[in-house]
């Protein structure tokens, strides 16, 4: 074993030039600082970015806000008309799609966490999931078209509903699925080692201990589908009039946001910004919201 | 570990307390770092209490005592690895040719040049034998092709390991055994040709006979390399150590020649920590 | 069952209590039962685009992918130059999201100090959040505007005169175009490629890096040396991910890239994507039409597009998931 320390001998290369290094290090320490400093940058221009959509929406949003906007329907231009049944459009839609959703993305986070680890089906429902959580919502917006406004005789309320509950789905699947795993195997066991039945256990311990986890996924998943405007396109359409009949087309923000943005009218498109602060405003919030309550919980 | 070490490369042998065996006591060299009256912070908390000796050069430095005695943190304190870590602050004096190393304005990789560290867990980064290797000389030298292949060569063969990746320099590091990665990783260390190596506990996630062959080559570095090791391991503290420091709870209790340490401790607490009382 | 009950491990419960059983056996099935639904939503999609798409394949043959006609007088249709602007935006939109996000990356992980990094990081994840929609109005009535009067003629009197790639930058300064929409695509997808790259960054074990420290590598040479090298991989997912979701961005787009159903050699020219065409003509298409079935079959076409994009960012990322 001795035989392998090798004499020491010479230490191959250039002997050691303190000049050299100190150059060297000059010149990579400078590389590094420029380096931190673009970082920097890259890290202002995002922030920048943020600040200039709220600065914009802030400014333009308050300016066309008033009461108005809370109590008068969408109307032609130039009659004074608000966002009142675009708003109340929104949240129908948006509560029903989480209502809809929620409780299939819970089951199948369930389902990935507490019964397919593994398994061949878990890993293929987990894939199709996330392909799900980031597939372009336009073409669910084309796929509700399909089977529900084509065949049911024109644009609805639910369809929009419908559409919105399967962008909920993926979005609830995720955090569900994350949240359960984190509980420790040990209390399932102890749970079942009372003599529990596993549906007990699941319900009543899994969900209620990752319960706070599962809420900031679907406060996500409302912010989400607030905003969403291209699979609603195809399925509730739109409507100028206010409504609350599911089966006939109805309006949402994001909606009269297009609608209204893309018109050559000063007062739509004060409406517009007007709405494009409701939403952003309440998007973003439910955003802090989860975020916090997810911190709470760690 | 077991706990004989008729196979250590101690050249002769003094029975010590425990049945710790420990190398004679060959004089210490001058001093490479003199440390003085260091503290060590984090946060508020006072890790490390003015804490003084010194490193003598060319020879093994072991640090020994309980968990959280301290003796890693010195460690991390000597090449500034705690400068990565808002919190973490040292004061007093930790001299290494003439500069102070926990000087707020030291030139950390200059420094970290100099004082070369292995880890406990072998790191090898992902990419080719010789690219590991390279990483560290490329930070600090301009060196041609052939010149590079020459060092790597040379750092290889000074940790034992060129015979066994000779012919794979270009295969990924990570494909080598633990043993092995360790090696490499003292390779990259030396290739640099830092003038002190500091050792955090380096065998212990190794087997019997990897710890063997770093033990071994540990004693041949210290030829050309001032040594300082961290271990948990009574034993591997004797056979390698040419001088031991204990520490407990942030002090430094008793340092002296590790004859000494092993066979007349002056310190009550350091003959109840080398008879395995506590720790 | 009270001897069973003391008893470790656990005898499963062998219990008078058949409804426990069924209970069980119910649940397992609803959470099963779920799961399959999604694979069949996804099946569904697929194949309901396709049949729908069907009678525009099958006027226009496999041509219609490359065919740059776009004439509903004529009825004649090609999705040549959607699929050429989106596939152009998106890959442009990476290029210019891919720095500023490492930079965020590396900022948030090795750079800025702890207090800050909750903050920011929250920052520029609030900008995935923003809807696309506001995203189209901000870049209408912020953006065009500055890139009309200030970036366009900037870049067309020095990019533009430079040879070779000067066409790029050559035209008039609409502020709409190409160039526009992937910028704003770019700010779209920045969020979700740098918290990947941040995730996967911080998943490196310090060990690694003190090493490298250790060495005395500077802070940049420890990403570039081994930080890289050690996330590689799902690096390339998060950029994946960040183009599959630019692929498929519709209203944002649809507000800034001018819609002109033709290829421009310059970046500032107008063009359209699938999904803006889609969004524009959906509503001026009759039940039954042939537009509509086109429009149908660039659905289904966007969507394997995104399905290959995403598949691979999920298989890149997939060391991530696990850990």
């Amino acid at each position: 074993m001795s035989s392998i320390t090798l004499s020491a001998g010479a230490v191959p290369g250039p002997r050691k030039d303190p000049e050299v290094a100190l150059r060297l290090g000059r010149r990579r320490k400078t590389t590094d600082v420029v380096i931190r400093m673009l970082c920097v940058i890259a890290t202002l221009i995002g922030l920048i970015f943020l600040a200039s959509i709220l600065a914009t929406l802030f400014y333009r949003g308050f300016e066309a806000m008033n009461l108005r906007v809370f109590t008068h329907n969408m109307a032609p231009p130039g009659s004074e008309g608000g966002l009142l049944n675009a708003i109340v459009g929104s949240l129908i839609q948006a509560t029903l799609g989480t209502a809809i959703g929620t409780p299939i993305g819970m089951l199948v986070g369930t389902y990935l966490a507490e019964y397919a680890r593994g398994s061949r089906l878990g890993d293929v429902v987990r894939f199709v999931s996330d392909i799900l959580l980031s597939a372009p919502s336009i073409l669910i917006g084309l796929f509700v078209y399909q089977i529900l406004v084509l065949p049911f005789g024109g644009f609805s309320g639910w369809a929009g509903v419908v559409a919105l509950a399967i962008i909920v789905i993926p979005v609830v699947v995720r955090t569900t699925e994350d949240m359960l795993t984190l509980i420790p195997n040990t209390l399932r066991e102890a749970v079942i080692g009372l003599g529990s039945p596993k549906w007990k256990m699941i319900v009543f311990v899994c969900w209620k201990s990752a319960m706070s986890g599962i809420i900031t996924g679907i406060l996500l998943a409302v912010a989400r589908v607030a905003g969403e405007t291209a699979p609603l396109l195809f399925t509730s359409l739109g409507n100028n009039a206010w409504s609350t009949d599911l089966t006939k087309p109805m309006s949402s923000l994001p909606l009269a946001i297009y609608a209204f943005a893309g018109s050559p009218f000063e007062d739509w498109i004060a409406l517009a910004w007007a709405g494009a602060l409701l939403i952003t405003l309440s998007v973003l919030l439910l955003n802090i919201l989860a975020r916090t309550l997810l911190r709470g919980r760690k | 570990m077991s706990t004989t070490t008729e196979t250590g490369p101690a050249d002769t042998a003094t029975q010590g307390f425990g049945g710790v065996q420990a190398r004679s006591g060959a004089a210490l060299n001058a001093p490479r770092i003199a440390i003085k009256n260091l503290d060590f912070f984090y946060g508020d908390n006072r890790a490390l209490k003015a804490i003084d000796f010194n490193i003598p050069d060319r020879q093994v430095t072991g640090m020994i005592g309980p968990s959280g005695c301290g003796k890693s943190t010195l460690l991390r304190v000597l090449n500034r690895m705690y400068s990565l870590y808002p919190g973490q602050r040292a004061t007093g004096e930790a001299m290494l040719d003439g500069m102070n190393i926990v000087a707020p304005d030291a030139d950390l990789n200059a420094l970290r040049a100099k004082i070369g560290m292995v880890f406990q867990k072998p790191t090898p980064f992902p990419m080719t034998i010789f690219d590991n290797i390279a990483f560290g000389i490329r930070l600090h030298e301009k060196l041609s092709k052939a010149q590079m292949d020459e060092r790597v060569e040379w750092a290889l063969t000074r940790a034992a390991i060129w015979n066994e990746v000779k012919d794979r320099l270009d295969a990924s590091a990570l494909g080598l055994s633990g043993g092995q990665q360790q090696r490499l990783c003292i390779a990259r260390t030396i290739a640099v040709r830092p003038e002190v190596i500091l050792f955090d506990e380096p065998t212990s996630a190794l087997d019997p006979i990897s710890t063997l062959k770093i033990e071994e080559l540990i004693d041949e570095l210290k030829r050309d390399f001032t040594i300082v090791i961290v271990t948990h391991n009574m034993q591997q503290a004797a056979r390698c150590a040419d001088q031991v420091a204990f520490f407990y709870l942030g002090e430094l209790i008793e340092v002296s020649a590790a004859a000494a340490m092993f066979t007349a401790p002056k310190h009550p607490k350091t003959q109840e920590y080398i008879t395995g009382r506590f720790g | 069952m009270s001897q069973a009950a003391t008893a470790s491990p656990p005898a499963p419960a062998r219990t008078a209590r058949g409804a426990g059983n069924t209970g069980d056996i119910i649940f397992e099935w609803a959470c099963r039962g779920a799961g399959v639904l999604v694979l069949i939503l996804l099946g569904a999609i697929i194949v309901e685009l396709f049949i729908a798409g069907l009678p525009a394949f099958r006027a226009f043959g496999v041509g219609f992918v490359w065919s740059t006609e776009w004439d509903p007088v004529q009825e004649v249709f090609g999705a040549g130059v959607s699929i050429y602007g989106t596939i152009v935006t998106a890959v442009l939109s990476v290029l210019l999201a891919v720095p500023l996000a490492f930079g965020v990356a590396f900022y948030l992980t090795e750079l800025a100090p702890p207090w800050l990094r909750r903050p920011v990081g929250t920052a520029v994840e609030l900008l995935a959040a923003v809807p696309s929609i506001i995203y189209g109005m901000w870049g209408f009535f912020v953006i065009v505007p500055a890139f009309a009067t200030y970036i366009q003629p900037t870049l067309i009197d020095t990019l533009g005169e430079l040879p070779a790639i000067g066409f790029l930058f050559q035209g008039a300064p609409f502020g709409t175009g190409i160039f526009t929409a992937s910028f704003i695509l770019a700010i779209m997808i920045l969020p979700f490629i740098a918290a990947t790259m941040r995730d996967v960054f911080e998943q490196v074990p310090p060990v690694y890096k003190e090493s490298a420290y250790g060495l005395g590598a500077t802070t940049w040479e420890v990403m570039r040396g081994v930080v890289i090298p050690y996330t590689r991989v799902s690096v390339v997912g998060g950029i994946m991910l960040g183009l599959g979701r630019a692929l498929g961005e519709t209203m944002a787009v649809t507000f800034v890239i001018g819609n002109a159903n033709r290829i421009t050699g310059s970046l500032f020219g107008p063009g359209n994507t699938i999904a803006s065409l889609v969004a524009l003509e959906f509503g001026e298409s009759e039940t039954g039409s042939l537009k509509l079935s086109s429009l149908l079959a660039l659905g289904f076409i966007l969507f394997v597009l995104s399905f290959i994009v995403l598949a691979t960012s999920r298989y890149l990322l997939r060391s991530r998931l696990k850990a």
